[in-house]
């Protein structure tokens, strides 16, 4: 009795990728495998390294997408992870606990989430100005305590997971990373199932899809968007945490490099769904981490200046092709006053 | 009818009055409902009806008065109170997320979980295909709900609050998004969950609808309950009276139409809608000076998008439109405007008016860019706020104040607003889609007035409705329209509701 133009998933999701883009994707796989036989270690190189490039923005996109599904648009997450990295590398030099330092991280990302909640719902403030408060707010305060020559006893390392990291190919990827490469993979397909199969995630969709309706059946939705754009939060402070305590070792100022804002992009071409961002992510991780490759290649007869573009151009083929239309949660960025 | 138990008081409301700054909406409101009984709540847009059902459902706290329900007084804090006691509402607005699926929507605040907050989706699905079943509900529990017809929304708003163990239920105007035939649909749903020993309160100011199917009526006005009637002992013409504190004419009083000049001729006209599925197949249709034609039928048979094409707002596939002997196929609504024609949108809020607006930049909307409101690049504030004082003033707009904005206008309001400003300059055609809808009684009649008024005046008037007595009432000529055809053009003494009402449906007559 209904008659639909897509095609539904179970989920609900509509797959209306456009063959371009599937085709642009079986491609690159393929180059990705003669790669791969071609040229052994150094292809495992790149897959590795594509990975841990992702990370920080897949964590930056899932609590991008997490706000937003909830109906809270944040554009501060580069600011999030900026301060996460500071406060997470000031707490590695001060107390010396790599553990303490990641929750130091995710606890700045937490209140950070909670401040743009703050000034989102009970303030009813624009989010756009919300979430540049917490940008340009960040930069300063990283800046203004930044201390020259601190050093830490050591950072996170790749935990080998046993005979699963001898495989080949896929062992030195997959299983032989730090603990919040790891942590991220698992985050990643836990928030894909929560947010489509769980109680939460039905309540927060509804929360940012319609708010009222939501409201009507008791759920409270301003209370669900505290919650949520804190949770969120939490998952910058990790990303934060990541680049000072995992990738780097140390913080250098404005470290972060534009990887909030990439990460939105990664949520949108990912159409706000945890895996959809995944994917978007590891292209660009991809990318970047081809880029760096091509670099010691010698390839001298390419401007440099072109080799430094080929992730976002890379990013832009494949996902304008692939994405197709995405429609965001309906409510993000209005504020719900009921009566 | 035989379902009521008279004895038992499901619902009751004693002395409720709830103030909003400036306004009284309701005003020591009484109100009983007995098992099993449809209540129909009668009153015009603003009498407060759908703030006293606001309170019975939590939304709201009145200021003063009780609320009992089942024999127990209390307070409801919100609509989780009024839930957990057995009251579900369908809003006006449905309370849908267009993104879910029926299941997803329905069990939304109340889930079905297996261990561990997981949703339970199968147990979910299949118990909407319990309750459908149970009241005669038909819908696909796997549906995503923007994909559905509103008529099907509706019934999804009403197996949301089955499924939450309602036995009252507040319709809130549900029949103002349906067409007829979806509407009677509803009054059978209402009848099969009454015999089942739901009780309902069905709020309206539909006067046919009150007496097809409520058991009792209440009258609001001003906030006040002016008045109880039984169907059985009241006609139309009582209601209206006790709704509008007024005798009201229900019939339009209108003079035998003097055809003149041929002003708008559609030849084989085709048009697609926004799927690209072409729509209107081949109309053609003539309207002469001085008369209205009425377009009759129902939802969806290409009537929006023939209006859309005649005003220039839409692409024409094939076909040609001459509007006062000009080939205006592929005008541009402004062409369209300065041609002498006026258009009253289907969808006041979207294509009518701008919400954030003032009253009088809403009625130059059409002629802003000429003298007197402009002067070259600049605007012309004064003569603006002049003629915006004068229409709001001659086309009884309420609040009389210009600089209002039109959004905290009531819906009749509004439709005064873009009456106003279509009907003060020149006219040869008028192009009205859906004029009335939505609109209390007293809009109405001055709504249809004007319209009259202005057929003679010369102009030629094209009506497309959904409410079929507002064609006949209104037309000289009853167009009928299916499938994206004109299929019968009738003069209006021979279309007789039954004959209209098969050609409606497809069936020649």
């Amino acid at each position: 009795m209904t008659t639909t133009t897509a095609p539904i998933t179970k989920k609900g999701v509509r797959l209306d990728a456009p063959l371009f883009g599937r085709i642009a994707i079986v491609l690159l796989g393929i180059a990705a495998l003669v790669y791969y036989f071609l040229q052994p270690q150094q292809a495992t190189a790149v897959y590795a390294s594509t990975l841990r490039q992702s990370t920080p923005l897949i964590l930056g996109a899932l609590c991008g997408l997490i706000g937003e599904r909830t109906g809270i648009i944040n554009i501060g997450i580069e600011g999030q992870m900026l301060l996460g990295a500071f406060v997470a590398f000031l707490a590695n030099v001060y107390i010396g606990n790599l553990f303490i330092a990641v929750l130091a991280g995710v606890a700045t990302g937490a209140l950070l989430g909670l401040f743009l909640a703050w000034m989102s719902i009970t303030l009813k403030m624009d989010q756009i100005i919300g979430g540049t408060v917490i940008n340009i707010m960040a930069l300063g305060l990283t800046s203004f305590f930044y201390v020259a020559g601190l050093t830490t006893k050591g950072k996170l390392q790749p935990i080998p997971l046993g005979p699963l990291a001898d495989i080949p190919l896929f062992g030195p990827i997959f299983f032989n990373n730090a603990p919040i490469t790891y942590l991220t993979i698992i985050l990643v397909f836990f928030f894909q199932f929560a947010l489509f199969r769980t109680v939460w995630g039905l309540r927060t969709r509804a929360v940012g899809e319609h708010p009222s309706a939501a409201d009507t059946v008791g759920i409270r939705v301003n209370t669900m968007r505290y919650m949520n754009t804190t949770l969120a939060g939490c998952l910058s402070g990790l990303a934060g945490a990541y680049l000072t305590l995992e990738a780097v070792g140390s913080f250098e100022r404005g470290m972060t490099n534009g990887r909030g804002f990439v990460a939105l992009a990664v949520m949108i071409f990912g159409k706000w769904t945890p895996l959809g961002s995944w994917g978007a992510a590891l292209l660009f991780g991809f990318a970047t981490a081809l880029q760096t490759q091509f670099q010691f290649l010698g390839l001298d007869f390419i401007p440099h200046q072109f080799i430094g573009m080929f992730p976002y151009v890379l990013t832009i083929v494949v996902l304008a092709g692939f994405v197709g239309r995405s429609r965001p949660p309906a409510a993000e960025g209005k504020v719900y006053d009921p009566e | 009818m035989s379902n009521i138990d008279q004895s038992i008081v499901v619902l009751e409301a004693k002395g409720i009055t709830k103030r909003f700054p400036g306004v009284l909406a309701n005003d020591k409101v009484d109100l009983k409902l007995h098992k099993g009984e449809v209540l129909a709540l009668l009153g015009e847009n603003g009498a407060g009806k759908s703030t006293l059902m606001n309170m019975l459902y939590g939304l709201y706290h009145p200021d003063e008065g009780e609320i009992w329900i089942k024999g127990e007084h209390i307070a409801l804090k919100n609509p989780r109170d009024a839930i957990d006691r057995g009251v579900g509402m369908v809003h006006q607005h449905f309370q849908l997320v267009p993104v879910m699926t029926v299941a997803e929507n329905v069990m939304l605040g109340s889930e079905i979980t297996s261990r561990g907050g997981i949703l339970a989706r199968r147990k979910a699905e299949n118990r909407v295909n319990e309750l459908s079943q149970q009241y005669g509900l038909e819908v696909d529990p796997t549906a995503i709900v923007e994909d559905l017809p509103v008529g099907t929304q509706q019934r999804v708003e009403i197996i949301k609050a089955l499924y939450r163990n309602a036995d009252i239920l507040i319709l809130d105007e549900p029949t103002a998004v349906l067409t007829p035939q979806e509407a009677n649909e509803l009054f059978r749903i209402m009848r099969d969950l009454t015999a089942q020993g739901v009780s309902i309160i069905f709020i309206t100011h539909k006067l046919k609808e009150v007496l097809a199917v409520a058991d009792r009526i209440g009258v609001l006005r001003g906030g006040r309950m002016v008045g109880t009637a039984e169907p059985q002992t009241s006609t139309e013409a009582s209601l209206a009276e006790l709704m509008v504190g007024r005798s009201v004419i229900l019939t339009v009083d209108k003079k035998k139409a003097q055809p003149a000049e041929l002003v708008l001729k559609v030849e084989n006209l085709y048009v697609k809608d926004d799927r690209q599925h072409m729509t209107v197949k081949g109309v053609d249709l003539k309207v002469h000076a001085g008369e209205i034609v009425g377009i009759a039928g129902v939802q969806g048979n290409g009537q929006r998008e023939l209006v859309e094409a005649l005003t220039g707002l839409r692409a024409v596939e094939d076909g040609r439109i001459t509007i006062a002997d000009v080939d205006s196929t592929h005008y541009t609504p402004r062409q369209n405007t300065e041609l002498g024609v006026a258009h009253i949108p289907e969808d006041r809020e979207k294509h009518g008016l701008v919400m954030a607006y003032t009253l009088s930049d809403n009625m130059v909307l059409n002629n802003y860019y000429l003298k007197p409101y402009a002067s070259g690049i600049f605007m012309n504030k004064e003569a603006i706020v002049e003629n915006g004082t004068q229409l709001v003033k001659e086309f009884d707009v309420r609040p009389p104040n210009p600089l209002t904005t039109a959004g905290k206008l009531s819906g009749g309001n509004k439709q005064k607003v873009i009456v106003a400003r279509e009907f003060s300059r020149p006219t040869k055609l008028l192009i009205a889609a859906q004029p009335t809808r939505g609109i209390d009684v007293g809009s109405i009649e001055f709504i249809h007035n004007q319209i009259v008024a202005q057929r003679d005046r010369g102009a030629a008037v094209l009506v497309v409705s959904a409410e079929l007595d507002e064609v006949l009432g209104l037309a000289d000529q009853v167009a009928v329209m299916f499938d994206g055809r004109i299929v019968k053009i009738l003069p209006v003494a021979e279309a007789t509701r039954e004959r209209v009402g098969l050609l409606m449906a497809g069936s020649e007559a």
